[in-house]
């Protein structure tokens, strides 16, 4: 889990303060049409008050250009911390990139040259202390590397040519032994370097959903900009025909407020700190995103394929139970059992002699060593065990192996089957468990019951993904009667029995033509294809680096479950852009109740009652027209500051169906964004009233 | 409220409700092609159609195609009732020998017809031919209601459709809508009109002598057969100037009352088309009942505002400006179906409505033409809602917003937004003009916050392609012409041009299935966030203006002034 990390540290803070200001470049907020309209709105109203252009107040219009600053300085603030969070990061990572050299190997000689100067396809070598100089593929021998720099996990890993733990990252450091290392990336391309990116939001691209949220928030600008400056003509006209003189109240910087109380600054001032953030919290739970597109998508998903192995069971099967068949005794089944499996280093045979031991108190305590044959397991004979040699010259032949291969081997020896036999086997593979048949000489004892052992609390984990309307499927090599069983006690939706990489990447390509997105998990290089087919394809950090280069994520912590949390981020991360987009848009109409009544209280004004008609609109009883707009424009401004932490935590995330969501998030957002202006304004207008500002 | 009026709007609603599904399923079965009892009777003109036209009925088209064959058909449609007008003088069926109509109300009249707004900035009787009327006027007014149905269907079809490119033809809707739809049931509804005493004749006018004595000129006219397709088609450009208000336009109750169904009929089933069309009626009944609502609360609305004691006239329902044969609550239905309806015919004044109800009805339009609307076009204007509404609740809920399975993405976006924001500019903009200009001024009759409503109004109903006038102010000006001509066309085609954009781009996309994860469109969660979001989308455009407008002259009425 993430440590809990105060948004207040003052090394965060500081830096980002100064780089609030530093944002406020014009060509910085161009790329933000909100705040960029704040930002001239600022400019505007500040040359107003200083040349004293108009007839307005200039103590009032100061406090407003004030505050519209603070406005854009708030918002370029809340980028920036989001920023600084990952800006620390990035400079212990790069360090141990410049430092690094490479011991480039080109035609048999050795030479010492900069790790930023490798090419791909360049071979160097590494011995123990030795920085690994980038990333890479190991084609000669094997290594434990400690790869804390970038995992944060202390415990040295192996990497070895061949097989599915081959690559390597640069930055990680060699701790025993020697390896022949084939560069994989060019410079400025390798996982670092996009670490380091990543985690700096340099390189942020806006991602799809981001796009279309800034289209929906530059159109309100654009109909908020349209209605002030035509609010303006409407109000000469009024004034004209009124016989009245509105210029002292409706000003341009009084406008220019409005026009910054209306546009979404809110949502406009906090959309990327959400984007950055949810990028952070995906890097803290120690998953490396390719692009900020694959989060969002990974919110998206509605088909999750898990391999089963590691992921919803625990790594091995173990054995459960010592079934006799019938006039045999249970202890004489463990016994031969035990015995049988002794030499097997499997974590199945480890398992079956802690179980026999675990039962019957057997130790195999009778074995001499010199006296036993050990039988490995052979693809061929598909069943091991031992020859022991006993009193008389007699051998016990003690087996224990698959069905098939056991019934033939007894057949051999001219023994008989039991007739109980093939019932115990077939209700074990019902169950779910692998049977192993044990026999000795031509007699079949019985049966041992392998089982997976699901991990705790995953059924838990695929109810919630359920209720999110995700559909889960589990990946096996398992025939289909296992694979049902496991499926079922895991509380899966579905399985795949018997799968193969070309069936895996069969099944995705179907599930996508039928319109679903797709995520799964993956190390092997077999596994490429069906990672760079599916739309979230999560790569384990101790794969292949085929594998890591096909996913869209890499999970430095290589657990397969990490997905479901991937998942639970992308979708925390469209519901906070949509959720303060509703909440800013439902803030307007507070807004609106303190201005409107504020600009043309006057209108109309009549001498027996007091007050212009339009000021019955004023339903806050806000003390004084400088007051209200006042007061709307430092709410405005300072509802960004108390989001920020919203912005960067994320909306509360629970796993319900959608409709659910909507309703509290509604209710939440939507509601509480109409009612918490009316609340807030009317609290700032009245303190502004007492400390007299205004 | 008494109880009689509430039984009233209970009784207009339930009416249109149990009518809905019917007519929904008739319209789906004609749109695509499958046989009606109607077959066997003008099946021969929908074929002679496509002989005409060398297309047929299998044929299909790009969004690209079909705009093009739209902007073309409603180009030259333009192009004939505008010369139409300007040579009517030396063409036949002209007994009161009208003058050529002048320059820019003929452009404004063609615009305003070829929309679907009948914005009549001239008075028919004292102006246009028998010709005019039926060759120009009254032809507009089927295919412009057939465009908009056109439209709707090629955006529904984008919506179902998968991983397609087509969208049906422009030709076959067009024609299907005509012939199936709106002639007979145009035909059927102008006799009912004939036999409660509308005029429907080529006589020259009348001169008669009342009762007390004075002399006055009744005029004439093939008014009927317009009249049926003026409601139908929600086109709203009345026969005579005094549109459903005028005696022989609708003379008794009974006709006042199948006139608000009459306009009501085709939008609110088309609701049910819609659901037919995306394989679940259920999407369709919560966008009528999204409508119904939205009518419902409007109505109630406007005679709680007619209600409120007038301080001046020292009574509540006033009669000013209304007609004795209705009475003040039929008038109100009229004028919130009417406005809703982007229809625009009145039987009522709306500049003597009370201030409030001149408000909503006036915001009724701004809501964007949406809540029934126009015949297709009030389907394919909510639709852009429904998108909107997607987008917000999709993002809320934590996914890539969908609707009906399709990817709600920056494209669309970008097209509802250019949809939605073009006609609240042209609505801002052009009054910021009229108020601004001398030339805008001028025609006004009233002052102060009355006048500003005029003027608003003008410009709203026009981009609303609703037609409606307020009253009260001379649009038959060149300025007015001009500008609010320019205003149709923007309403009418900054959004149509974009809803069919959308639909192409909707209908490459594949339908992704439904999940628990899946935000459900068919709720009534769904329909109040649609309606919040309409009226929060008007209210946040408008409620400036409108403060100026009609609400500061309800408060100035509370205080005993009035303009």
């Amino acid at each position: 889990m993430e440590k809990k990390q105060s948004l207040m540290q003052p090394e965060l803070l500081m830096p980002a303060i100064k780089d609030a200001f530093i944002k406020l470049d014009p060509r910085v907020q161009m790329k933000n049409p909100v705040l960029f309209v704040t930002l001239i709105g600022a400019v505007v109203t500040s040359v107003y008050v200083i040349f004293g252009i108009g007839a307005g107040s200039k103590s009032f219009e100061v406090q407003i250009a004030f505050w519209l600053w603070f406005t854009v300085l708030f918002a370029n603030f809340a980028e920036a911390i989001a920023e600084g969070r990952g800006k620390a990061q990035a400079a212990s990572l790069r360090k141990s990139k410049s430092t690094t050299v490479a011991r480039l190997i080109r035609s048999g000689t050795e030479f010492q040259v900069a790790a930023s100067e490798l090419k791909k396809g360049d071979i160097v070598v590494c011995s123990s202390n030795d920085l690994i100089p980038g990333d890479g593929e190991v084609v000669e021998g094997i290594a434990s590397v400690d790869e804390s720099a970038i995992t944060g996990e202390s415990a040295p890993v192996i990497r070895e040519s061949g097989g599915d733990r081959s690559a390597v990252t640069g930055g990680t450091r060699v701790i025993s032994d020697h390896i022949k290392i084939r560069i994989t990336a060019d410079p400025g391309n390798s996982f670092i370097d996009l670490m380091i990116s990543l985690v700096e939001g340099a390189k942020r691209q806006k991602t799809p959903n981001e796009i279309a949220l800034s289209i929906v928030l530059s159109a309100l600008t654009i109909v908020f900009l349209l209605a002030v400056a035509t609010l303006k003509i409407f109000a000469d006209y009024s004034g004209d025909v009124a016989g009245q003189d509105l210029s002292q109240i409706v000003t341009v910087p009084v406008l220019i407020a409005l026009l910054v109380c209306l546009i979404p600054t809110t949502i406009g001032g906090l959309l990327s700190a959400i984007g950055i953030s949810g990028m952070d919290r995906l890097i803290r739970r120690n998953v490396i995103a390719t692009s900020g597109r694959a989060v969002e998508a990974a919110g998206d998903i509605d088909v999750l394929l898990l391999d089963k192995t590691g992921t919803i069971t625990l790594g091995n099967r173990m054995a459960t139970e010592f079934t006799a068949v019938k006039g045999v005794e249970q202890s004489r089944l463990a016994e031969v059992a035990q015995l049988a499996s002794l030499s097997d280093e499997t974590a199945e045979g480890r398992s079956i002699v802690v179980l026999a031991k675990e039962r019957f108190k057997l130790r195999a305590e009778a074995l001499q060593p010199h006296d036993a044959v050990f039988v490995p397991f052979t693809a061929q004979t598909r069943m091991s065990g031992v020859d022991i040699s006993i009193l008389g010259g007699k051998m016990r032949v003690l087996r224990k192996g698959a069905g098939d291969a056991i019934k033939a081997f007894v057949k051999s020896q001219g023994g008989s089957l039991p007739a109980d036999l093939d019932q115990k086997i077939e209700s074990i593979a019902k169950s779910g468990g692998t049977p192993l048949v044990v026999s000795e000489g031509k007699d079949v004892l019985g049966v041992i019951a392998l089982k997976d052992i699901v991990k705790g609390g995953i059924k838990e984990r695929f109810g919630e993904l359920r209720k999110m309307g995700i559909r889960t499927i589990m990946i096996t090599g398992d025939n289909p009667l296992t694979a049902a069983a496991i499926a079922a006690e895991a509380g899966l939706d579905d399985f795949m029995a018997q799968a193969t990489p070309e069936s895996k990447l069969q099944r995705i390509r179907e599930e996508q033509a039928r319109g679903h997105l797709v995520a799964m998990t993956g190390d092997g290089t077999n596994d490429a294809p069906a990672l760079a087919q599916a739309d979230v394809g999560v790569a384990m950090n101790t794969g292949t680096q085929a594998a890591r280069e096909a996913g869209n994520m890499v999970d430095l912590d290589s657990n397969p479950t990490k997905l479901i949390e991937i998942v639970e981020i992308g979708k925390q991360l469209l519901m906070t852009r949509g959720s303060l987009t509703t909440f800013s848009v439902a803030n307007d109409v507070a807004k609106y109740f303190a201005i409107l009544p504020a600009l043309f209280s006057l209108l109309y004004f009549s001498k027996s009652v007091g007050v212009g008609p339009l000021a019955a609109l004023n339903v806050m009883g806000l003390e004084s027209p400088q007051s209200a707009i006042l007061s709307a424009v430092i709410f405005n401004a300072l509802i960004i500051v108390a989001l920020i932490p919203l912005a960067l935590k994320g909306v509360a995330y629970r796993a319900v169906g959608a409709s659910e969501v909507l309703k509290r998030n509604l209710f939440v957002y939507g509601l509480g964004g109409l009612l918490v202006p009316f609340l807030g304004i009317k609290m700032i207008d009245a303190l502004l009233t007492a400390i007299g500002s205004v | 409220m008494e109880l009689v009026d509430l039984f009233q709007i209970v009784f207009y609603v339930a009416v249109l409700t149990l009518l809905t599904p019917g007519l929904g399923l008739y319209m789906y079965k004609v749109f695509s092609g499958e046989r009606t009892f109607l077959t066997p009777l003008v099946g021969w003109v929908e074929r002679g159609g496509y002989r005409l036209t060398g297309s047929s009925s299998r044929e299909e088209m790009t969004w690209k195609e079909y705009l093009t064959a739209l902007l073309w058909f409603n180009f030259f449609g333009f192009l004939f009732l505008f010369l139409l007008q300007l040579m009517q003088t030396i063409l036949p069926l002209n007994p009161q020998n009208f003058a050529n109509v002048s320059w820019h109300s003929a452009f404004n009249t063609a615009i305003s017809f070829m929309t679907n707004t009948n914005w009549q900035g001239y008075a028919g009787e004292t102006t246009m031919s028998y010709l005019t009327q039926m060759a120009g006027l009254a032809v507009q007014n089927f295919v412009s209601a057939a465009t908009g149905i056109a439209v709707f269907l090629a955006l529904a079809r984008g919506i179902s459709r998968q991983s397609s490119k087509t969208l049906g033809s422009f030709w076959v809707d067009l024609n299907r809508s005509v012939v199936y739809l709106l002639l007979p049931m145009s035909f059927v509804f102008a006799l009912v009109l004939v036999q409660q005493g509308v005029v429907q004749n080529f006589s020259p006018y009348v001169d008669v002598t009342t009762l007390e004595g004075a002399k006055q000129t009744l005029p004439m006219g093939p008014a009927a057969s317009q009249i049926a397709i003026k409601h139908l088609g929600t086109n709203g450009g009345g026969f005579f100037n005094a549109n459903s208000a005028h005696p022989f336009e609708n003379p008794t109750p009974l006709t006042n009352f199948l006139q608000i169904l009459f306009l009501l009929l085709i939008p609110a089933g088309l609701t049910y088309t819609y659901g037919k069309m995306v394989g679940s009626i259920k999407q369709g009944w919560t966008i009528y009942a999204v409508m119904a609502a939205v009518w419902v609360f409007t109505m109630i609305g406007s005679v709680a505002s007619e209600a409120v004691s007038n301080p001046l006239l020292a009574e509540s329902m006033s009669m000013e400006g209304k007609e004795t044969r209705f009475g003040v609550v039929s008038s109100l239905i009229f004028s919130t179906a009417t406005t809703l309806v982007s229809c625009g015919a009145v039987n009522a004044m709306h500049s003597s409505l009370s201030p409030l109800a001149g408000g909503i009805a006036m915001f009724n339009i701004m809501l964007g033409e949406v809540i029934f609307g126009g015949v297709g076009a009030g389907m394919y204007g909510m639709l852009i809602f429904v998108v909107l509404t997607v987008f917000l609740a999709g993002l809320m809920v934590g996914r890539t917003p969908e609707y009906l399975g399709k990817k709600i993405e920056a494209r669309e976006m970008k097209l509802v937004m250019l949809a939605i924001l073009a006609p609240c500019a042209t609505i801002l903009i052009g009054t910021a003009i009229g108020v601004s200009s001398p030339l805008g001024l001028s025609s006004l009759a009233n002052k102060g916050p009355h006048g500003f409503s005029e003027i608003l109004y003008a410009f709203t109903s026009a981009t609303g392609n609703n037609g409606s006038a307020f009253a009260g102010l001379n649009a038959n000006t060149p300025f007015y012409n001009v500008l609010l001509g320019i205003a149709m066309l923007v309403g009418r085609f900054a959004v149509l041009v974009p809803v069919l954009m959308m639909a192409g781009s909707l209908v490459q996309k594949k339908i992704s299935p439904p999940s628990t994860g899946t935000f459900e469109t068919d709720t009534a969660l769904f329909g109040i966030l649609l309606i919040a979001v309409i009226v929060i989308a008007g209210a946040l455009t408008f409620v400036p203006a409108l403060s100026l407008g009609p609400i500061v002259e309800h408060f100035l009425m509370l205080r005993g002034q009035s303009f």
